[in-house]
């Protein structure tokens, strides 16, 4: 007998989903709250939520006293390039070892997953004269390999999961079909494996665009993210809170709107091969 | 053909030096405090006198700063041409030879002008090492008004026992008035910089003559059962995060009697656009005890060119520009002498321009003059530094130790705890760093 679903529980599961939504939401409405406030209101207690004394001037700060658009500008090539190049070496390795496992295939895995069991500023000296050597300090180009060097073991691993729940069945059927590989790349695998590849995509983007220990130290000025631009407003001696919520509003503002877009294929492809 | 090929290289060399010669770029370093920002939108000022330098700004956090500039000069990575550090890096740093002294600074800079005690902590040996742009003590803030009230008169330099009586009379906690804010959130630029100072007053120090540690001392103790007891009768509620800022946010809300701290916040509390109390603050001398020492830090933010700067010469030009008497008149001229960056010249202080603007001047210079980053302490100490001792291991010893006194505050920890395991924290690290078997 198929379960009966009640107004009463209707409305009690959409209300508790809005609950829930909002406390995770809350942090960032918050930040865009402060950002319209001003420095004394930011920090006043007991806080105002809504009534307080609009104000953009925050934002015509921001936009004075930094080159947001250049910040943004390193962000979205440091982040996609980062992200396009540890795509392309994932897919391929991921493939082969979803699909033509050896005895040692399970160790690599491990071995590469180790290289992020270490906390990164251990390894900052050493990796700051490398790129000192190579002129790589303050480049785009020191900063994407840095990137996707941190993140392909993880997207590596995400791909190697989706890619298992393939089945192979479906590959042989293909070839009995008489279905060259290029075919069977593009006509049968893809389309299976686009959710996983989507979502895999955008976790590292979003990895990429907030990282901001090696975005921190390795970049000046040319090459400098919105990581950079977000930690300019945090001051020692002097409220910072306003402008430091305005310029965080405005660097997380491009990766929000993109995940708000992309969230269909975000949540296929997490919970992708849970049911079958 | 081979006179070709010179040839070619020849003019591709000159193709390629030309700019360089034309055009030095400097990247400056900094903090996000209210004087630095300022100075960078006065850069053109200064690239209008020296047209063959475009000056670049890093503005960072300071704990980033701190971080990011330690790696690159450490590393002689050459990111920067011109630092902004505090006087705790100062004499560590040019000890182990990362900074260039300032010995070409120009013949109208001055050097005589700077106040003696900022200049010390920013020389060693005698030598300049970086070059002051603005200087702060620490000072009592109080609320006129509040006290006028209580029939109490606060005195130019008054002991701790009259603080502490003062606190406990003013404090209205129905009324959301608390007799005293003090700093209480972990760190060692944090609490410890203001403890540090109020333990000197106490004639307590972190190490004896042979770096032995001494939080097992009866000075210690008297100074956080103080601190302890003080702040739960007459401090906020939730006192153990507050830093700076958040005590500035409260005294300017008006919930604070008093406020012992930075005296760079005189000019904040007395502006009327920030600050509900603006026309009802009075200043004292930090607090004391009778045994000579006040309970006041020195600190100064200033520039400082690290040893891998390849444009030395320009750099040494920017920094005498930033941190000259004109620059201080540049900026009266266009932002008011209320904004000129505070504690570094004496001329300052004797201009009656910025004294009528600056009811706190006084008081400034009195602070930084009774702070001497030499002699910090009544009992004498291997260290220099008023509010910290100038050794690399004291970033992670004066962090370990705050923590350990702001759980005792927050009441987590009794005093007698707190002590001995600051004691003990402190002992391992000087171990293992050498300083004591």
């Amino acid at each position: 007998m198929a379960r009966m679903v009640t107004t009463r529980n209707k409305v009690i599961s959409t209300a508790a989903a809005w609950l829930v939504g909002f406390l995770i939401f809350f942090p960032i409405l918050w930040m865009v709250l402060a950002s319209f406030k001003t420095e004394l209101e930011a920090f006043a207690i007991p806080p105002s939520f809504l009534f307080f004394h609009w104000t953009t001037e925050n934002y015509v700060t921001v936009q004075e006293r930094s080159d947001y658009f250049h910040h943004a500008l390193n962000s979205i090539i440091i982040a996609g390039g980062s992200t396009l190049i540890a795509m392309l070496i994932a897919i391929p390795a991921a493939w082969s070892m979803a699909f033509s496992p050896t005895k040692r295939t399970k160790d690599v895995l491990l071995w590469m997953l180790s290289t992020k069991m270490m906390p990164p500023v251990g390894v900052l000296v050493p990796i700051y004269l490398i790129y000192r050597s190579f002129g790589l300090l303050d480049t785009r180009a020191g900063l994407i390999f840095i990137l996707c060097l941190g993140n392909l073991p993880i997207v590596i691993w995400m791909l190697f999961t989706y890619f298992k729940e393939i089945p192979k069945d479906i590959l042989e059927a293909a070839r009995m079909d008489g279905a060259t590989i290029g075919r069977e790349l593009i006509y049968v695998l893809t389309p299976m494996a686009v959710p996983g590849l989507a979502s895999t995509l955008l976790l590292n983007l979003i990895l990429a665009w907030n990282e901001a220990f090696w975005t921190l130290n390795l970049s000046t000025l040319e090459a400098a993210p919105l990581t950079v631009f977000i930690a300019s407003y945090s001051s020692p001696e002097g409220l910072f809170w306003a402008k430091l919520s305005a310029a965080s509003t405005l660097a997380i503002a491009p990766i929000l709107v993109l995940g708000w877009f992309s969230q269909r294929q975000l949540v296929r492809g997490l919970t992708f091969g849970a049911v079958k | 053909m081979k006179h070709v090929l010179c040839a070619v290289a020849g003019a591709a060399s000159l193709l390629i030096s030309a700019p360089s010669i034309a055009q030095t770029t400097l990247t400056v370093a900094t903090v996000n405090n209210s004087d630095m920002i300022r100075m960078q939108g006065l850069t053109s000022e200064f690239t209008a006198k020296n047209p063959d330098i475009t000056v670049k700004w890093v503005t960072l956090e300071e704990n980033v700063l701190r971080q990011r500039v330690t790696t690159d000069i450490a590393t002689k990575g050459g990111q920067f041409d011109v630092l902004t550090i505090g006087t705790y890096e100062v004499p560590i740093w040019a000890k182990k030879s990362w900074l260039v002294p300032l010995d070409k600074l120009g013949a109208d800079y001055d050097v005589g002008d700077l106040l003696p005690k900022i200049k010390d902590a920013v020389s060693v040996d005698g030598k300049l090492y970086a070059a002051p742009f603005y200087g702060e003590s620490s000072m009592v803030m109080y609320r006129t008004d509040l006290f006028d009230k209580a029939g109490l008169k606060m005195p130019e330099s008054p002991t701790w026992d009259f603080v502490v009586d003062a606190a406990k009379k003013l404090t209205d906690k129905s009324g959301g008035v608390y007799g005293i804010c003090l700093r209480g959130k972990a760190g060692w630029g944090e609490n410890m910089a203001f403890l540090t100072a109020m333990s000197n007053s106490f004639g307590a120090r972190w190490f004896d003559e042979k770096w032995e540690p001494q939080f097992n001392s009866p000075e210690w103790k008297k100074t956080l059962t103080t601190y302890v007891d003080l702040m739960k009768q007459a401090g906020p509620p939730g006192a153990s995060s507050n830093g700076f800022n958040e005590n500035l946010a409260l005294f300017s809300a008006g919930k604070c009697a008093m406020w012992i701290d930075a005296t760079v916040a005189a000019s904040m509390v007395t502006n009327p656009k920030d600050s509900k109390v603006a026309d009802k603050v009075g200043f004292a001398l930090a607090p004391n005890t009778g045994l000579g020492k006040n309970a006041n830090w020195l600190w100064a933010w200033s520039l400082a060119i690290p040893a891998g700067s390849k444009k030395v010469d320009a750099a040494e030009k920017f920094i005498a520009w930033a941190t000259s008497k004109d620059y201080t008149k540049l900026v009266a001229s266009k932002e008011g002498w209320s904004n000129v960056p505070p504690g570094t010249r004496t001329s300052l202080y004797k201009n009656p321009d910025y004294l009528k603007v600056a009811p706190f001047a006084k008081l400034t210079l009195a602070s930084i003059d009774a702070a001497d980053p030499n002699k910090p302490t009544v009992k004498p100490v291997p260290y220099v530094g008023v509010q910290y001792a100038a050794i690399p291991e004291f970033q992670g010893i004066g962090t370990q130790v705050g923590q350990q006194f702001s759980a005792a505050l927050s009441g987590s920890t009794t005093v007698d705890a707190a002590l001995s395991a600051a004691q003990s924290a402190t002992e391992r690290e000087m171990k293992r760093a050498g300083y004591i078997k």
